[in-house]
């Protein structure tokens, strides 16, 4: 480890701030082109139906109208996370299976227009028994949402070690308890738009609001039925992500296809309605878990049941299941383990990857049950943590390797926190205001081992003037990367980060990359940066060590300065050194080249998952206290801690930002957020009324660090994007539990359900 | 039918022909191409479309073109002066109130709105104050102490 860096753990302002805060930064639909059409989407419904006859004749003939493109205009390509199971046309074909699915889409001269003729577009549906509740769904005579998944059940998960039920006998203490989750929503402010461009050379230009651009270009490839080559993804500013921006959808397909019909540019871009309730959400789940420990507090074993509502399609579903059951074996030892989960699909929207992405349903289960263990074994709850924590070197059942982890001192610094606000708390005050503290831990993965292509690159071009360009195949949607990958280009190269120009995706140009997902690109593309920048810089420093006559080896860079070892005064300026490179001899073309994925890694089976997916884990503990008015039933968050391990930060203020992001997100998740459905349709497709905290409900939130040096990361770096948004929620919930003596088993806890719980006690 | 109009947007006026029943916000974005401000729901939700008119935050998603007539208008690309970001940008930028950036142009106006009416509020009438610009990224609390910074510096 090399100290006195000029980029790196600064507290830096992000690259792309200024042009945010001035409206310069352009998203998807902020694009527009001479001639552009714009195209809507026209969607089902019903929640389950056939389709007999679509008949768009009248909405053809509407003046102004240049095109509609229905399932029929299609080939017929099914998209999904395994893609030999894939499930979801992009425009439907025979049947449609939620309220909200695709099935024709208009391109007209203005949204006014294409807005028309959606009505004039006449579908003769058959309607079909739909099913809305995965626990009934998974009945033998419940209607099949596919015709291909008896039970409705779309993925299957078991994972096995050790004997649970040996181990379960041996326990003295065990509980059973069944939670629930509610559906959520991403919750981005930008909704889905897309803009593509098909010329007659038979390629494809496309800007779309994606977080994982070479996702859609591949299903884009195979949707049109035409070579990888021809598709070019150009990746605007993003408007937030968290998961539900990865996957290709309806608005990406069908503006391409129209484009292709029209031979215009066409644009799409969806209403924050139609986000809300035509795309994805977090899968709502119901969770059995049983948990065994000794006297001590040892835990033994678990045995969970986990059902997972994955609404009307596979999408990355088969993922987050794996995820949701063998994350119960992070952040605790736990010698016996048994998952078993079911995703179920149904008719409504399609269930996917959301911050955290699994993880958070499965630990608030069993974070808050260990509350309850606990409370009825006399425990404090810390020491239970303390006692089982995973450490360095070690290895769950399940196989992941444990690298660097600085769990058991968040824990610790955790106890700490607990003991000062307990001292600090304000003493008598309104008696129905209840005050309680409460914790919540995680592990979380950095940059997992999925099936395919999972390897991150990056080009640097040094300019003339010592400047950068750096270009890498990922994508910021927010949370920083660009400014992250930035800094390390910087520092390798020893200039400021004001010298770093990040260019964004462009499938022609940046190297081909997997997405934005599980916490992996500033470890993973920070390492492909870290790689390319070496590259360059050794290529400069053979003209260097010509120059200053050393030894390459002994060459430093920093600090725009270019020297030798030991000798600083014996240097050039870095621009200075990059023009003699071009011009001095035959003359050299600066570009570096690095790409990087970790070592050793396997594609764990989702189905019985043994195996590391992940080079290295993040770690934390997080602490709230809330205030609980018994006369209203409301909580409120007062303030929050978060003690974390993600290893060392790149950019300190970026990395904070991520947890507070975290944190007040979760606050919405176990107090106010739930998507409403009767029958299949969603009752609340608005901001106004899915409550997503406000500015109103941001609290204090102290980011203490116990953070590791990993030596796979980049610059000690490893991920502060989703971990911790893990263990949010459980804190909150084992706070009111605290505070009131309840332990909640559903979220969102409501004033009524608090109320309601009040009373069933007092009455008992 | 459309109406020929006259916008005073960040102190220039624009004539545009515009349809009765459209909104200032779309008129901003697809008739004079400022798309700085945003559309987040179009319905009065989320704040991503607050510019200032009169001294007053407003959502441009709610309130007609035509009802804009004859007033001052500024949206975010009238905030920087002489290139320059101003106070208020610049806090963002430098506290870390900026994320993806969706929501940014229409915090930025939301607070010089609450700036302008209180020079030096209190976190709570910060809080207040942006209460109805939605931002699911930050949590809002680097958005909060970007405010507090402005306020302390004086608004250019
Ligand atoms: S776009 Fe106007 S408030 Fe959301
Ligand atoms: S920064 Fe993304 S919504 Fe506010």
């Amino acid at each position: 480890m090399e100290d006195g860096y000029v980029n790196i753990g600064k507290r830096l302002p992000r690259v792309d701030g200024i042009i945010k805060a001035t409206g310069e930064a352009k998203y998807a639909a902020d694009l527009s082109m001479p001639g552009m059409l714009h195209g809507k989407i026209l969607r089902s419904p019903y929640p389950h139906a056939r389709i007999i006859n679509i008949d768009a004749d009248k909405a053809k003939r509407l003046p102004g109208v240049r095109a509609v493109v229905t399932g029929n205009d299609t080939i017929g390509f099914k998209a999904g996370g395994i893609s030999a199971r894939g499930d979801e046309p992009y425009l439907a074909l025979e049947k449609v299976r939620f309220i909200g699915d695709g099935v024709a889409a208009v391109a007209a001269i203005d949204e006014e227009t294409a807005e028309e003729a959606l009505e004039l577009i006449e579908v003769e549906y058959q309607e079909l028994p739909a099913v809305v509740d995965p626990v009934a769904a998974m009945n033998e005579d419940s209607p099949l949402v596919h015709e291909h998944a008896p039970r409705n059940i779309s993925y299957k998960t078991d994972l096995s070690y050790g004997d649970v039920d040996k181990a379960f006998k041996k326990c003295d203490y065990v509980r059973e308890d069944h939670f629930e989750t509610a559906s959520i929503r991403h919750g981005f402010i930008e909704p889905h738009a897309a803009l593509a461009s098909w010329d007659l050379s038979g390629k494809l230009s496309f800007w779309g609001s994606k977080q994982s651009p070479y996702f859609t270009y591949r299903n884009m490839a195979k949707a049109l039925g035409i070579t990888l080559s021809r598709i070019r993804i150009v990746q605007p500013f993003i408007g937030g992500g968290f998961g539900g921006k990865n996957e290709m959808f309806d608005v990406d397909f069908s503006s391409a296809l129209l484009s292709r019909k029209t031979g215009k540019p066409v644009r799409i871009v969806v209403s924050q309605e139609e986000v809300l309730f035509a795309y994805r959400q977090r899968h709502p789940t119901i969770i059995d878990i049983k948990t065994g420990l000794k006297k001590d507090g040892t835990i033994m074993a678990v045995d969970a049941h986990i059902i997972a509502d994955g609404g009307a399609y596979l999408s990355i579903g088969a993922m987050s299941l794996y995820l949701m059951c063998s994350f119960l074996c992070l952040p605790y030892r736990l010698p016996n383990m048994r998952a078993r989960g079911y995703r179920v699909y149904t008719n409504t929207q399609p269930s996917c990857a959301m911050r955290g992405h699994g993880v958070p349903q499965s630990r608030f289960a069993a974070e808050v049950q260990l509350d309850m263990a606990a409370g009825e074994m006399g425990l404090d709850p810390m020491e239970i943590r303390l006692k089982n924590a995973l450490g360095p070197h070690e290895t769950t059942p399940n196989g992941f390797v444990i690298t660097s982890c600085g769990f058991e001192e968040s824990i610790i610094e955790g106890k700490k926190v607990i003991e000062k606000w307990r001292k600090d708390r304000p003493k008598d005050g309104d008696p129905n205001i209840k005050r309680g503290i409460g914790v919540g831990c995680y592990g979380f993965v950095v940059g997992p081992r999925v099936a395919g292509h999972n390897t991150a690159g990056a080009v640097i071009k040094v300019h003339e003037d010592g400047g950068v360009s750096l270009m890498t195949g990922s994508t910021d949607s927010g949370q920083g990367s660009d400014t992250a990958l930035s800094q390390i280009a910087a520092e390798v190269l020893g200039v400021r980060l004001e010298d770093v120009r990040y260019g964004m995706v462009d499938s022609d140009i940046t190297p081909v990359d997997p997405g934005t997902y599980g916490s992996r690109v500033t470890f993973i593309t920070g390492n492909a940066v870290r790689v390319a920048a070496e590259d360059v810089k050794n290529q400069l420093a053979e003209v260097a060590a010509k120059t200053l006559e050393a030894n390459p080896r002994d060459i430093r860079f920093k600090d725009r300065r270019v020297y030798v070892a030991g000798s600083p005064e014996r240097g050039i300026s870095f621009p200075r050194l990059v023009k003699i490179a071009q011009y001095s001899g035959a003359g050299k073309t600066l570009l570096g080249r690095g790409y990087w994925a970790p070592e050793g890694l396997k594609v764990v089976n989702l189905e019985t998952g043994r195996g590391n997916m992940s080079a290295t884990y993040s770690f934390g503990t997080q602490v709230s206290e809330v205030e609980v008015n018994t006369e209203t039933g409301r909580s409120k968050v007062i303030r929050m801690a978060m003690l974390h391990d993600c290893g060392t930060p790149i950019n300190e203020m970026a990395m904070e930002g991520q947890l507070e992001g975290s944190a007040i997100g979760g606050i919405g998740h176990t107090l106010t957020e739930e998507i409403i459905r009767k029958d299949g349709r969603t009752m609340n497709p608005s901001f106004l009324e899915y409550r997503m905290p406000t500015a109103l409900d941001a609290c204090n939130v102290e980011i203490l660090h116990t953070d590791t040096y990993d030596d796979v990361g980049p610059f000690g770096a490893k991920e502060s994007g989703e971990g911790i948004q893990v263990s949010v929620v459980p804190s909150i919930v084992n706070a009111i539990y605290d505070a009131v003596g309840i332990p909640f088993k559903k979220i969102p806890i409501t004033p009524l359900m608090v109320l309601d719980a009040l009373k069933d006690k007092s009455g008992k | 039918m459309k109406e020929l109009i006259i916008l005073t947007i960040n102190g220039i006026e624009h004539g545009v022909l515009v349809e009765t029943h459209w909104t200032l916000l779309d008129v901003l974005r697809d008739k004079i191409g400022m798309t700085g401000t945003k559309k987040g729901c179009d319905n009065g939700e989320c704040g991503a479309c607050t510019v200032i008119i009169d001294g007053e935050a407003v959502l441009s998603c709610l309130i007609l073109a035509i009802q804009a007539q004859g007033k001052d208008i500024l949206t975010i690309e009238g905030v920087s002066q002489d290139g320059k970001p101003d106070t208020v940008q610049d806090a963002f930028v430098k506290y870390g109130g900026i994320q993806c950036g969706f929501c940014t142009p229409g915090m930025i106006m939301a607070s010089r709105a609450l700036l302008n009416k209180i020079p030096h509020p209190s976190t709570e009438e910060i809080k207040r104050g942006l209460s109805g610009n939605l931002c699911r990224c930050t949590g809002y609390v680097k958005i909060i102490e970007a405010v507090e910074n402005a306020s302390t510096t004086e608004i250019t």
